[in-house]
């Protein structure tokens, strides 16, 4: 199967590769190492807390509030940020936009990553998480419940994105009829996982439609659906501007350099798109909006906090990215990129924390505990992309692996970090 | 178990046999005979506060001083230790005492709303709960528009606290605690279609006494548990704005669309992938 080798000898070598490969390579006292590793081990420490004590132990959750910042960022923000990965496997195999290639790998590694890493996030704020598995085994499917299905969307979307990536792996290992077969999954994976995604972002906002009585109106729409899945687009797409113009910085020995020009390219057009899905978002609101009659709730702080969001955070990104297209400025559309991730982050916390049981006596906010837990998440997240990234063909070409490498008997250089 | 007992059990396990499973899991129909609730005359409550200890009595929770008056002072939500409360209410026509409990609504949201099954609505109208499924989302308390489910924040084994209409008791063929313990008449257990004919006597017969609405009547699509009042039941606490549609109907919709995007979209997808790929040939 494996270049007509005996399939133990292939295990064996790919054993002894990820070995060779497991160890951390280079400096160990970089910056972000420096601030990564204590918030990494705190919240191990804080963990220990909350599964022996509870989750009150360690987090402000109340009766009135049961979801917090865990669900609230973790969970409902970062997997509108993981929506790249389906808005652009969609544009280069689907609509064949072949400009974009150069960018699938990263964006599959990073969504790949932000539904381990954040839909993963949701077993610590689990009560009972020993009874995970219950909607997966059958014994207790829950077919009424739209969660039953976030859930098992989420699952299945987890493993559309391992098979979308997985090229990447096999060629790391030097495995090249596997890398054929999978790459023949390729489009059929891509069809899958965008149809998934659809359902489970629009499936995120439809988790608070029975929370009609709760949320405040200006936030609450039967709409959320379609609010959540528009959005996740500009969020995906201004995700990738930010993590790709961070990682062409961190990662720039990676890449060839007759790309960086391409990038700036890349750059530009996905503003284009996420100025347009911007706009639709912000139409379908103002649509809504109108529809509703709700201009009499936009007297009180209520209402001047939701204009923040959609004027400061959805309007304003919308016309920056157009004026960035406009007059090809990169760092322009950079600017409205974090905007609009602000914006996103906004809107999945008013909707789902800060608007949510808004007239109740006492109000919710993350403890100390909360972040920290969060923060481990995410720089353990950022931890296991920089290790992919310097040692799998993600970011440069797949010429000269460290397998190929070895097996011409050249010494394995140590990259950095 | 009687011989009658058993005859009923094995005639209903042989309808449900024949009806199929998903008969079984439907809800019951408001005016079925087998849907059980309880009516609260809040005009009869004197607030001896005589239910909420045999309600802890009955289900293992802190018992509550039901001497001390002081506790009337603040308005008091349902508690993971404390599965009903009395409240006093200073209204247009005096001192009033509503008893607090889960409402049973005829189709609940938090059993919409359960992935695992947990919650559980029973063909006799209880909505109880199962420990062996939850995983402890809390999406059953994010859903529940009266804010009933109550989670144990501070065990590493938490449990979902809420009333359970004494589930265990009524397989017992008895009554709810606290009905049985209401020195007043205030409480009264039933079938819903009784239960509504009394208040509407009630009503009827004293049109003076009481609002002419009976809450829970049609309230998120009618509750297992009914209330009378004499005056407004906004000044009862009561949310009167919650609306006469059952919750599940508001995620029902996008449930619905479910399979057709699951079946459609890649259809659309893969005829836009060949699209593509015809206009990219030279």
């Amino acid at each position: 199967m494996l270049e007509n080798r005996d399939l133990g000898g292939e295990l064996r070598r790919f054993g002894r590769l990820l070995l060779s490969e497991a160890r951390p390579k280079g400096k160990l006292l970089t910056p972000f190492n420096v601030i990564s590793i204590p918030v990494i081990l705190l919240g191990l420490g804080i963990l220990v807390v909350r599964f022996t004590k509870g989750l009150g132990a360690v987090t402000n959750l109340s009766q009135e509030f049961p979801w917090g910042f865990w669900i609230g960022f973790d969970v409902v923000t970062g997997v509108a940020f993981a929506g790249g990965a389906y808005a652009i496997t969609f544009a280069v195999y689907v609509m064949k936009l072949e400009k974009y290639h150069p960018i699938v790998r990263p964006t599959v590694l990073s969504g790949l990553l932000a539904y381990v890493f954040y839909a993963g996030a949701l077993v610590l704020d689990l009560g009972r998480p020993w009874h995970i598995i219950n909607p997966i085994i059958g014994n207790s499917f829950g077919y009424n419940s739209v969660l039953f299905l976030v859930s098992w969307h989420f699952m299945l979307y987890m493993l559309a994105e391992l098979v979308e990536f997985s090229p990447v792996i096999a060629e790391w290992a030097g495995w090249k009829k596997l890398r054929r077969i999978l790459g023949a999954l390729t489009l059929g994976t891509v069809i899958f996982g965008v149809t998934l995604s659809s359902l489970h972002q629009s499936g995120l906002g439809a988790l608070f439609l029975m929370a009609k009585s709760k949320i405040h109106p200006l936030w609450y729409s039967e709409f959320i659906p379609i609010f959540f899945l528009v959005s996740s687009i500009f969020a995906g797409l201004s995700m990738i501007i930010v993590e790709g113009t961070i990682s062409h910085r961190v990662f720039k020995d990676q890449i060839d350099p007759a790309k960086h020009h391409t990038f700036e390219d890349i750059i530009l057009g996905l503003g284009k798109g996420a100025a347009i899905s911007l706009f639709v978002y912000y139409f379908f609101k103002l649509l809504t909006f109108v529809h509703d009659r709700q201009w009499t709730l936009l007297t009180d702080g209520w209402g001047a906090w939701y204009l923040v969001e959609i004027l400061g955070f959805v309007l304003f990104p919308c016309v920056l990215f157009a004026y960035g297209v406009r007059n090809r400025s990169v760092g322009t559309v950079r600017v409205a990129a974090v905007m609009a991730l602000v914006g996103i982050i906004l809107n999945r916390l008013n909707t789902s924390v800060i608007a949510y049981n808004w007239t109740a006596a006492v109000r919710y906010y993350p403890s100390w505990q909360e972040i920290v837990v969060t923060l481990m998440v995410v720089f353990t997240e950022i931890w296991v992309f920089r290790w992919i990234v310097l040692r799998m063909p993600v970011l440069r070409e797949a010429h000269e692996l460290p397998a190929q490498r070895a097996r011409a008997g050249a010494p394995i250089p140590s990259t950095t970090v | 178990m009687d011989r009658r007992g058993f005859l009923k059990l094995a005639g209903a396990a042989g309808a449900a046999a024949a009806t199929g499973p998903a008969r079984a899991d439907s809800p019951p129909e408001p005016d079925s005979p087998e849907f059980w609730g309880v009516l609260v005359d809040t005009t009869r409550c004197i607030g001896c506060r005589a239910c909420e200890r045999s309600c802890s009595l009955t289900h293992d929770l802190p018992v509550p001083d039901i001497e001390n008056d002081d506790l009337l002072e603040h308005e008091r939500p349902t508690s993971d230790h404390q599965w009903m409360v009395v409240n006093r209410y200073e209204t247009s026509r005096g001192e009033v005492f509503v008893k607090r409990q889960c409402m049973h609504c005829w189709q609940p949201a938090c059993t919409a709303a359960c992935l695992t099954n947990a919650m559980h609505k029973t063909r006799k109208g209880p909505v109880i709960w199962h420990p062996d499924k939850c995983m402890g989302c809390r999406f059953c308390m994010v859903s529940c528009p009266f804010e009933i489910p109550k989670f144990e924040y501070n065990s590493w084994n938490p449990k979902i606290q809420k009333c359970n209409m004494c589930w265990e008791r009524l397989g017992e063929g008895k009554k709810p605690a606290c009905v049985e313990s209401c020195p007043t008449d205030a409480l009264m257990f039933g079938r819903k279609r009784d239960l509504m004919e009394i208040a509407r006597i009630r009503i009827y017969n004293h049109p003076d006494k009481y609002v002419h609405n009976i809450y829970g009547e049609h309230e998120v699509g009618g509750t297992g548990w009914l209330y009378l009042s004499a005056v407004p039941f906004e000044e009862l606490g009561f949310r009167t704005d919650l609306g006469t549609t059952p919750y599940p109907e508001f995620t029902r919709d996008f449930l619905y669309g479910v399979p057709l995007v699951l079946f459609g979209l890649p259809a659309l997808l893969l005829g836009l992938s060949l699209l593509a790929e015809k206009e990219s040939e030279p």
